[in-house]
């Protein structure tokens, strides 16, 4: 009686762990006690590296206050990124529709990305003062260039027998872009736009160590001024999970807007 | 030589014809080009790709161009749709100036090149959407094509989940279904395999004897123009002009047994060699 009753509960039990969405927890885990392990048996001091244990508590007692903290540089975060989407796949479109705008605009383009952000950032304090501004454009220029990369991509890979066939039909150019180029430019624009989020964070953080009051990267930069480590790995552990949540949520929109695409064909069958 | 006279030609015409008996055609209606040439401008000068051609393809005719690659024969399509100019001469379709697309003809390359993010009926119907046409009007007609093509029943699938012979004959139905006078088919089926590729040679005749469309098909296949036309036309390599112009003797309809009509082997050995003298002659 017990027997089957066990064998149940252990099928369960594998179920669960094969799982996709359990698989990169059971890795976190396993890295987590990775570095636990590594403390003990090297005897790392805790000044150097905290222990896990020691992070996790900062996380709950500090919890609130982090998430106080958190908030600005979400909104920055978010606001950098919407403008790169918004800037990126426009300049995209000029770039990839015009060899002259492109032979004008993209190399120095490039060129620009060669400049660290870092070093400039001190200077929108100074134009902008300690507020969001900063941190907004030194999200939006993290955030800015692999949209554009991605989108001038997909616009350029559309085959030219298929606007052929579109002009043909006396589309106008808009008409044509619309029904042709557009919508299949959507998968490198959404590849992009993935890069994009996760790099607006960092841009976002950046600002807010070089001049501001508020925000995760105050805590970074403020917890490293007095050797607090866990409350620092506490941080980057937020910034981690900011990065992963916007990521998941352009990948739901992705998910929306091309539901035909060959990355989603298996949705495409239940419906 | 007026437009009747010309089609009355055609019909009696069962012998073998080169060009040469043959003025350009001036009727209203069909294709007409009249010294049309293209060049090409690159940094190394100037390519040319068609030395001036002359021939009239008569209204619902099944006219096929056979040629060696890089002939230019797509440059001929692009330019009797009005997406590319002619450096010389002028193209009249329907007895009007081509001068830039006119949307009177469908057009089908050799590959389906459907829109993966429309289904199979809103794919047919992307010339209607282009031309601002009224949808509910011609929504129908997409439908009766898709039958006639035998994809009933697959109006709301996806591209992919149709073989390459079903996609192909999706993007005939596109080609029809603003009721073009015309049809220009650049290899339609030369992605297909040799099985699929004879049964859709079948299906386009039976379609193109039913919309009674005019129909300019360019293939590499000689057996496959033979089969398929009232007259083939044969282009020299690069830069391509008319090596001649045949008469295909053969009635119609035609089934798959034509290609065993001494008439259909004769004719497709003659076309043989213009090429193999061409090239050996180069």
């Amino acid at each position: 009686m017990a027997e089957p009753e066990g064998a149940k509960v252990m099928g369960v039990v594998t179920r669960l762990l094969n799982a996709a969405w359990v698989r990169p927890f059971l890795f976190l885990i396993f890295i987590v006690v990775l570095w636990d392990l590594t403390i003990r048996v090297f005897r790392i001091p805790a000044y150097q590296i905290p222990s896990p244990g020691d992070v996790v508590v900062v996380l709950i007692t500090e919890w609130p206050e982090l998430l106080r903290q958190s908030w600005p540089t979400t909104y920055a975060t978010i606001c950098g990124f919407l403008l790169s989407a918004l800037f990126g796949i426009p300049v995209a479109m000029l770039i990839a529709g015009s060899k002259t705008v492109e032979s004008y605009v993209y190399p120095l383009l490039v060129f620009s990305q060669s400049v660290p952000k870092i070093a400039i950032a001190p200077l929108f304090v100074v134009w902008f003062g300690f507020g969001i501004i900063p941190k907004v454009i030194s999200a939006f220029l993290l955030g800015f260039f692999p949209v554009v990369v991605s989108a001038v991509q997909g616009f350029k890979s559309v085959d030219p027998d298929m606007v052929d066939l579109a002009r043909a039909m006396q589309g106008s150019r808009f008409a044509v872009f619309r029904a042709v180029n557009l919508p299949h430019a959507m998968p490198a624009i959404f590849a992009g736009l993935k890069v994009s989020v996760t790099l607006a964070v960092v841009g976002a953080v950046v600002g807010e160590f070089v001049g501001s009051n508020s925000g995760i990267g105050y805590v970074l930069q403020r917890s490293i001024g007095t050797f607090d480590l866990p409350t620092m790995f506490a941080a980057l552990v937020i910034l981690a999970l900011l990065g992963v949540v916007l990521f998941w949520v352009v990948d739901r929109i992705e998910r929306l807007v091309i539901p035909w695409h060959v990355s989603q064909r298996e949705i495409v069958f239940t419906s | 030589m007026n437009a009747a006279n010309k089609s009355a030609d055609v019909q009696s015409g069962a012998h073998l014809r080169l060009v040469s008996d043959r003025a350009a055609g001036t009727g209203a209606s069909g294709i007409t080009l009249s010294g049309v040439s293209k060049t090409y401008r690159s940094r190394d000068g100037d390519v040319p790709s068609l030395r001036p051609l002359d021939f009239h393809i008569n209204d619902g005719e099944f006219f096929v161009v056979v040629g060696p690659s890089g002939c230019g024969k797509s440059t001929l399509l692009k330019m009797i749709s009005g997406l590319l100019a002619p450096t010389t001469g002028e193209i009249l379709v329907e007895g009007e100036k081509v001068t830039k697309p006119h949307g009177n003809v469908g057009i089908v390359f050799q590959n389906a090149l459907l829109l993966p993010w429309r289904n199979v009926l809103s794919n047919v119907m992307l010339p209607i959407d282009m031309k601002k046409l009224p949808r509910d009007k011609f929504l129908p007609r997409a439908k009766e094509l898709l039958k006639l093509v035998g994809l009933e029943g697959f109006e709301r699938k996806l591209p992919w989940q149709l073989s390459g012979g079903m996609q192909q004959r999706a993007s005939i139905c596109r080609a029809l279904v603003h009721d073009p006078r015309i049809m220009l088919m650049d290899e339609p089926f030369g992605a297909l395999d040799a099985m699929t590729r004879e049964k859709m040679n079948v299906e386009l005749m039976r379609i193109q004897r039913e919309t009674g469309k005019t129909v300019l098909l360019i293939t590499h296949s000689i057996p496959e123009a033979v089969f398929l036309a009232d007259r083939v036309l044969v282009m020299t390599e690069r830069p391509g002009a008319i090596a001649a112009i045949y008469d295909v003797p053969l009635p119609r309809p035609r089934s798959l047994d034509a290609m065993a009509d001494p008439v259909f082997t004769e004719l497709v050995q003659r076309i043989r060699k213009h090429f193999f003298t061409q090239s050996s002659l180069d």
